[in-house]
């Protein structure tokens, strides 16, 4: 049953910056490849994007950052999703990313970094791969 | 033999290496060129002398043989001394204009210490919140000896009466200011996405500065008319081209409907374009665009100054095209754009530097896309001859056809009841949108080549140095603005930035009361407050 399901994928723009190339090319990728696609618009803090994860019941978060503020704003989302007790949702991310700060953003709970240059197509493949539907927890309370 | 026979007799199309050619924008081309292509054109008419009417051929008539274009490095992060100190560096070095990037809290109107603002500040431009960082910022540089660029849109007003008021301290007079801010606010809109209240107050404070320039800074370009970004948004050359000259139509459109002549300001606007990686593409593109402008400015506008007539541009290279992977050939990228550039006939460059898609340049990296700007002017030759390419029946080809395809696009906005209207049903920015996601499918596809990306791939690559902000600009500017607020006339702000909200409301010129708040202290994030809350603040539709 569970593999039936279609992932849902809330794609977010946080910090101040408008660099919505790569956030909306993803969004648009991952719908084609079948998947249920929310795009947030610009200009969203930490806690608009976990909010809208929550009420949206998305399986994952694809944060897109181009302002230099990844160390802040990763860790923000994923703090903000553990407060919303969502910290089984799926977080990911690209943008303009030193690869030395790869690692630091996966300690704090970041599963995957998508650098500049990558494929659709090899995105599409690592949600396939690594997504799965979040568990039905009693949420309905 | 004609070219249709040549085509149909002898051309081996069989032997063809591809399916189909055509430009990164998609733009399919011929295998060849010939007089054909540029039948019916007369020269005079058409083409014309550098610095005559079209003026396809460059603005002025002796072009780089008279004076070489501005080099001119875009450059900002940190706090105030450490963008101070690039800039020295840069004069030190042979560069004659400054360009500030301000960081992305400036951008959007928030004081460093605002919580929107946290981990953003001074990191992808320089961190300005009141007057004193400002003057920090131009410090030991004298605002009559330099003409400086800034980019900023949303808050150029802002950012402008701050710079003037540096000006006055340092006893320049605003007649001898000279510089350009970007405040191109419908190019946000459609592409780079920062602002703060929606499309029509906005365009009313250009229009503002666009007066106050005209009246009181005559040197000064108040609005920096900016296809740059809507090509990194993912845009065909041709969407650029049509985009930005149809934003160009609607500020001389406010300009005209709130009295002013239109010789009197025309003359000031200037543009701002992008250089991509498609040659001929972009050499066209400027071509065209020249000549577009010219007869949109005499015959829709029936502007009789020639001086109004003619598009002077800065340009800089694509930053989208360069790579993290072997960042080292993002040096040839910039070499072959900005080369472009040059044979395109643009006033003013910046190129890029090789690391910029991993994060703010190094000096080292600077140094290098400055120096290719020196070679391209002083060792290869090109700028001895003006508009070499002129003649050549493949550019003379492709600048009709980006005129003729950018016209279109132009008629349609104008059907859509002009620009403001288009942004408003979201047409550009699903145009853009659309190319830019075709182009990554054909990527992703293999059919469009990224050299180190999608060919010629090497497993493991040693990073380069790249620069790194220190964590501590952002507290040292928190506590500095923290301080300002606590140490100011209280009374006085209050005044003055209730006068900010009277000007808003009442329509009278906003520029000399701005001028007038930051003198006092007022910050950059309390007069976009007066913005929100009297104007409202825009939401992006968000579609896909």
């Amino acid at each position: 049953m569970s593999d039936q399901k279609v992932l849902r994928i809330l794609i977010a723009k946080a910090g101040l910056d408008g660099h919505d190339r790569g956030a909306k090319i993803i969004a648009r990728a991952l719908r084609d490849a079948g998947f249920e696609v929310i795009y947030t618009g610009l200009h969203q803090t930490p806690e608009m994007i976990a909010e809208a994860a929550v009420q949206e019941d998305v399986d994952a978060v694809g944060l897109s950052i181009l302002s230099g503020a990844h160390m802040t704003l990763f860790p923000a989302v994923i703090e903000a999703l553990k407060r919303r007790g969502a910290d089984d949702i799926t977080v990911f991310g690209g943008g303009i990313i030193p690869q030395d700060d790869i690692p630091l953003l996966k300690q704090t709970g970041v599963k995957e970094i998508f650098t500049p240059g990558v494929s659709t197509q090899t995105i599409v493949a690592w949600i396939r791969e690594h997504v799965r539907p979040r568990a039905e927890v009693s949420s309905d309370a | 033999m004609t070219k249709q026979e040549w085509l149909a007799q002898k051309y081996p199309k069989q032997e063809e290496r591809l399916r189909r050619f055509s430009t990164i924008s998609d733009m399919e081309v011929a295998p060849l060129y010939t007089p054909e292509d540029t039948n019916g054109r007369d020269y005079e008419r058409d083409i014309g002398f550098p610095g005559e009417y079209p003026f396809t051929r460059g603005v002025y008539p002796s072009m780089y043989r008279g004076k070489l274009w501005t080099m001119r490095q875009f450059a900002g992060f940190g706090t105030p001394e450490d963008t101070n100190r690039r800039f020295k560096f840069l004069l030190a070095e042979g560069q004659n204009g400054l360009s500030t990037a301000f960081d992305m809290p400036v951008l959007m109107g928030y004081d460093a210490d605002h919580p929107r603002a946290l981990g953003e500040v001074g990191r992808e431009g320089v961190a300005v919140s009141t007057l004193d960082d400002m003057e920090r910022l131009f410090d030991g540089i004298p605002l009559d000896k330099v003409t400086t660029s800034m980019t900023v849109n949303c808050t150029a007003s802002i950012l402008l009466a701050m710079y003037f008021a540096v000006a006055e301290k340092q006893g320049v007079p605003l007649h001898k200011v000279g510089g350009t801010i970007q405040n191109d606010m419908l190019k946000e809109y459609i592409a780079q996405k920062e602002w703060i209240c929606p499309p029509e107050p906005a365009v009313r404070i250009v229009t503002d500065m666009i007066e106050f320039c005209t009246k009181e800074a005559p040197r000064w370009h108040p609005v920096s008319i900016s296809g740059y970004h809507i090509r990194e948004a993912g845009s065909t050359a041709v969407q650029e081209l049509a985009f930005t000259l149809a934003d160009g139509i609607a500020y001389v459109q406010a300009a005209i409907e709130r009295g002013l002549n239109v010789d009197d300001f025309a003359p000031r606007l200037s543009f701002f374009f992008n250089l991509h990686n498609d040659f001929f593409e972009e050499i066209a593109k400027l071509r065209a665009a020249r000549r577009m402008w010219a007869k949109i400015m005499r015959e829709r506008f029936g502007a009789k100054n020639p001086r109004s007539w003619l598009l002077r541009t800065h340009a800089q290279t694509a930053g989208a095209s360069l790579t993290a992977q072997q960042p080292l050939n993002n040096i040839v990228r910039v070499a072959i754009q900005a080369l472009a550039g040059v044979l395109g006939g643009v006033q003013s460059l910046h190129t890029n530097s090789m690391d910029e898609t991993l994060a703010l340049p190094t000096e080292q990296a600077v140094m290098v896309a400055l120096r290719t700007q020196q070679i391209i002017a002083e060792e290869s030759g090109v700028a001895n001859i003006i508009d070499p390419l002129g003649g050549s029946w493949a550019v003379e080809a492709l600048t009709d056809r980006m005129e003729k395809e950018a016209f279109a696009y132009i008629n349609r906005i104008d059907e859509l009841g002009g620009m403001i209207r288009a942004i408003e049903i979201g047409y550009p920015q699903k145009e853009i949108a659309d190319a830019a996601y075709r182009y990554q499918q054909q990527l992703d596809a293999g059919e469009k080549v990224i050299v180190g990306v999608n060919k010629y791939v090497v497993p493991e690559e040693q990073p380069i140095e790249i620069l790194k902000i220190d964590p501590e600009v952002e507290r040292r500017q928190v506590e500095r603005v923290r301080k300002i607020k606590r140490e100011r006339n209280q009374a006085l702000v209050k005044e003055k930035l209730g006068r900010v909200h009277a000007a808003c409301r009442n329509g009278e010129n906003l520029m000399p009361v701005l001028i007038d708040a930051v003198k006092a202290y007022c910050t950059l994030g309390e007069i976009a407050d007066v913005y929100r809350d009297v104007f409202g603040v825009y939401r992006d539709p968000a579609w896909l």
